[in-house]
């Protein structure tokens, strides 16, 4: 059955699929979990600012984002952010962006619906009165939330935020919908080129198990590290 | 911006010769539903039964099925749907490869198997969490009523774990839904496919893909509805998540 398994394609393509696919991917990852982090947890504040023209939008993009299918949002993006660019920019005509910031785009939104509802949970675990308290200290919104409520919230949710992360990271592989060289994409290109799907497919399947195994054993290892001894 | 709406074109002719464009639609959120129920029932079933396994008091056991969730859960759907569709039918003895590829619809079975098995790991792990969230004492008491292991799961710890599980099972299904649009890479024709090809062929980006999105947001909507009643009717009494009983003046 693997007979004729070919080693040799794989070692062959070892430099493209990691520097140029999985330097891709990484980085994708990375920044859209920032972003998606910053925009979510904005996100949060605004659904649980008790002020409906803030509350209601952010839910409603919430809820938005979570019921269609990520590969739906790919498609829309990659459609809508020319137009997005043109109308912030006031150029002429749809401006182009390359596949990196179309992909980067898409996950930061799509991604910071599913931050903001962590981050969401994180803030409600924090108790009442340590709000009171702050503000009794004569704090402000800002302040408050700076100094007491979000370090908390953020150190309560970080193994669900990572957890999160491990999640985008395979989510990424869907870009090859835009034939991009992603990690993915890059296998599958060496793959259809030389006609060794099934080694190619394989590895692929074997990186990000090893990926994200280890990764989620190192968070599981964080959780009980940082969790806040009550 | 310059971009012509043009919203009538739901009404006209599909390239096909046949349907109209929304018609295309309609069918492609057929294929949806239909890919989301059977793989559903292939992870509920699935994932049930491995849920079960890593609560059973036996170790190798339990460690089979924490490989099983590891395994599932750590690569990418989409990478799992390529080794399904690709890799299985090459690795299997050469007539069994044959009769795979030949399957009419294989696409959508792989789908199904794909979206199954990818599922389960997660209906596992919400089973397994509602088998651990019941006090200790009920397997104990049904072990000394003299009930056999699986007539304790059975009778006794499976018909309240599901009625706790039953949120998180529904946002797995919701999930099993929108994940089905990852088979357009192995060629099924569902619904974000429908809003793609229908945007290939008309130009139309905009309008075809709000229309996917609409009917997304409709199917969320009823399922999640459908589920509330049902989390109602399943909910036990006396829990913090069931409705309180009507206050005795």
């Amino acid at each position: 059955m693997f007979a004729n398994f070919d080693f040799e394609v794989i070692l062959r393509s070892l430099p493209y699929l990691f520097y140029d696919g999985m330097t891709f991917t990484l980085t994708l990852t990375a920044l859209a979990t920032l972003g998606g982090i910053v925009l979510g947890t904005l996100l949060a504040l605004m659904r649980l600012s008790g002020l409906p023209p803030l509350s209601l939008p952010a839910a409603g993009y919430v809820n938005l984002m979570r019921s269609v299918p990520l590969v739906l949002m790919i498609f829309w993006f990659y459609f809508l952010v020319p137009y997005i660019g043109q109308w912030v920019t006031g150029a002429a005509r749809p401006i182009q962006v390359g596949a990196f910031v179309s992909s980067l785009v898409t996950f930061t939104l799509f991604e910071a619906a599913y931050f903001c509802e962590i981050m969401r949970a994180g803030i409600q675990s924090i108790p009442r009165g340590q709000v009171a308290a702050a503000q009794a200290l004569g704090m402000n919104y800002v302040q408050t939330m700076g100094y007491i409520v979000l370090p908390q919230a953020f150190r309560n949710m970080l193994p669900v935020l990572l957890t999160q992360t491990i999640i985008l990271f395979q989510d990424t592989s869907l870009v090859y919908v835009l034939s991009i060289t992603d990690f993915l994409g890059a296998a599958s290109k060496v793959a259809q080129r030389d006609g060794r799907l099934v080694e190619m497919y394989l590895f692929a399947a074997l990186v990000y198990f090893i990926i994200s195994f280890f990764a989620s054993l190192l968070v599981r290892r964080l959780q009980s590290r940082v969790a806040i001894i009550r | 911006m310059h971009y012509n709406w043009n919203w009538g074109i739901f009404f006209e002719t599909s390239p096909d010769g046949v349907h109209t464009y929304l018609t295309t639609l309609l069918m492609g959120t057929g294929w949806t539903l239909a890919t989301a129920l059977a793989a559903w029932a292939l992870a509920l079933s699935l994932g049930s039964l491995v849920g079960v396994v890593r609560t059973m008091p036996y170790p190798w056991l339990v460690r089979l099925g924490q490989a099983y969730v590891e395994l599932f859960r750590n690569i990418p759907l989409l990478v799992q749907m390529f080794l399904w569709y690709f890799v299985l039918p090459e690795v299997v003895p050469a007539a069994v490869g044959d009769w795979l590829k030949q399957l009419p619809d294989a696409s959508f079975y792989t789908a199904v198997v794909s979206l199954g098995f990818y599922t389960s790991a997660r209906v596992a792990e919400q089973v397994r969490a509602g088998i651990l969230a019941l006090a200790r004492g009920q397997r104990w008491a049904a072990l000394a009523l003299g009930l056999t292991l699986p007539q304790a799961y059975l009778y006794v710890l499976l018909p309240m774990a599901f009625r706790i599980i039953l949120p998180p099972l529904t946002s797995e299904f919701l999930n099993i839904i929108k994940n089905s649009a990852v088979a357009l890479t192995i060629g099924l024709m569902e619904l974000t496919a429908r809003a793609r090809a229908m945007q290939e062929m008309s130009f139309q980006v905009f309008e075809a893909f709000t229309a996917a999105t609409v009917i997304y947001i409709v199917i969320n909507i009823a399922v999640t509805f459908g589920m509330r009643w049902v989390e109602r009717r399943a909910a036990v009494p006396g829990l913090i998540g069931a409705p309180a009983p009507a206050a005795a003046h």
